[in-house]
């Protein structure tokens, strides 16, 4: 997968150059369309991650793939950041993985995550970002805000309470079904994920139920009907495969 | 050696920590002869000690009983554990924190009695212990020294935190236990 930064689309013509930088003081070598995140995983380094998923365009919106890069003061998230020649790129000094931690605890404090009766309990990212990041409790007050479900939808549910807005579900229905149905709506931490005219799932007429949403979200706020605690496996084997079949479909079209 | 006492208790919470830490097995043997249990609804003590070398507290903190408890044992603990996700986080117990006391009290006693209540409920609610607005964590409370989250904690998990702490170290929990184990 690669995603062109702005203003350097190439061709066949005029191909991606090639650079080379550091990453944790390893020389690395990457094309320039290449984001860090994906040279670093590439080269066996591992970047945490939540709102990333392969097969999907990058959000940048869960921040925890935050890197360290030598003369910059803030941190960048490494899945919308591109390389440059002899960049220095640190990814796991103790102020990147302390941030980390924070923003995987406010991401806690958010919503109503009770992971015991939970449907995604022992299959969630969330929870298993907070098993590798080493946070055994959240040091922020939780907010414990009022959210809803909607189980309007035949097949599926919705639970605002575990819902850490990734924004998968809108990507995956835009960018792979084609079809729309989610979206995003509210500002910051009112934000909510929607679907059609923010109207019960059920009655959203876009939604052709294919249910690829419920099976890239991260964590039990999207699931199948009639699954109880710990019972909610996703299955996301079907996306990079399906992400090839339309890009080959797309360049059929253009012949 | 001189043996160590070990206190548990219980805030909002349904025991199942407890439970595993009955689950030790034969592990509570091996425990015994180094562990002195001072208090704790798994022996007979009515008071609190003076002090615990460690002490285990299982549940949120959710009524102003709890409040006036959790700041006693945190006076008369050494190292307090914050046991299990409804200490940690709340968790079951936290899910009533976005309705107002009065409709909790409401369903609980009054909706969901068998059989229902006569009346408004306004005589249960004189004998129940006095809600908070929210269950809390313990330690928005007071000073936590070790968090042991899971529901409950494996049992291996408390097995490993208290070797730890015989030996005179600080638990480092990660990798052994999670929310919601």
């Amino acid at each position: 997968m690669s995603h062109h930064p702005k203003g350097k689309l190439r061709t066949d013509l005029n191909p991606s150059r090639l650079l080379t930088f550091k990453i944790d003081d390893r020389d690395v070598s990457a094309r320039e369309d290449e984001s860090i995140l994906e040279v670093a995983r590439q080269n066996g380094i591992a970047i945490p991650t939540l709102c990333h998923l392969d097969g999907l365009s990058e959000r940048g919106a869960c921040r925890l793939c935050i890197v360290e890069v030598r003369g910059v003061a803030k941190l960048l998230p490494s899945c919308v950041t591109f390389p440059r020649q002899d960049m220095e790129v640190i990814t796991n000094s103790e102020r990147v993985v302390n941030y980390r931690k924070k923003i995987l605890e406010l991401l806690f404090t958010e919503r109503n995550h009770v992971c015991s009766v939970c449907v995604s309990n022992g299959h969630c990212e969330l929870q298993n970002l907070s098993v590798e990041l080493g946070v055994t409790h959240v040091r922020y007050n939780y907010l414990y805000p009022e959210h809803a479900v909607d189980a309007s939808h035949s097949r599926f549910s919705v639970d605002h309470n575990r819902c850490v807005l990734c924004l998968r579900c809108v990507r995956v229905c835009d960018e792979i079904e084609g079809a729309h149905t989610w979206d995003i709506m509210g500002r910051g931490i009112t934000s909510k994920v929607i679907t059609d005219l923010n109207q019960p799932w059920g009655t959203a007429e876009t939604c052709t139920g294919c249910g690829k949403c419920v099976q890239v979200c991260p964590t039990g706020a999207l699931s199948e009907k009639g699954k109880s605690v710990a019972e909610m496996i996703k299955r996301r084997q079907f996306l990079p495969y399906l992400q090839m079949m339309r890009g080959r479909q797309e360049e059929s079209w253009q012949k | 050696m001189a043996k160590i006492g070990l206190a548990t208790t219980w805030l909002d919470g349904c025991s199942g920590c407890h439970m595993s830490f009955l689950d030790l097995d034969e592990g509570l043997i091996a425990l015994a002869d180094k562990v002195e249990i001072v208090y704790g609804p798994l022996v007979d003590y009515k008071t609190f000690p003076e002090h615990a070398d460690v002490t285990l507290v299982e549940g949120a903190v959710s009524s102003e009983a709890d409040k006036k408890n959790i700041l006693n044992i945190r006076a008369r603990s050494g190292v307090l554990v914050s046991f299990g996700d409804c200490a940690v986080t709340a968790n079951v117990p936290g899910m009533r924190n976005r309705y107002p006391v009065e409709a909790v009290l409401q369903r609980g006693y009054v909706e969901n009695a068998e059989p229902p209540l006569a009346g408004s409920g306004e005589a249960a609610f004189q004998v129940v212990p006095q809600l908070c607005p929210h269950a809390r964590p313990v330690h928005e409370f007071v000073h936590v020294d070790v968090f042991l989250p899971g529901c409950p904690p494996p049992p291996e998990a408390i097995f490993y935190l208290l070797q730890e702490l015989l030996a005179g170290r600080i638990p480092d929990m990660r990798g052994r236990t999670r929310f919601g184990a």
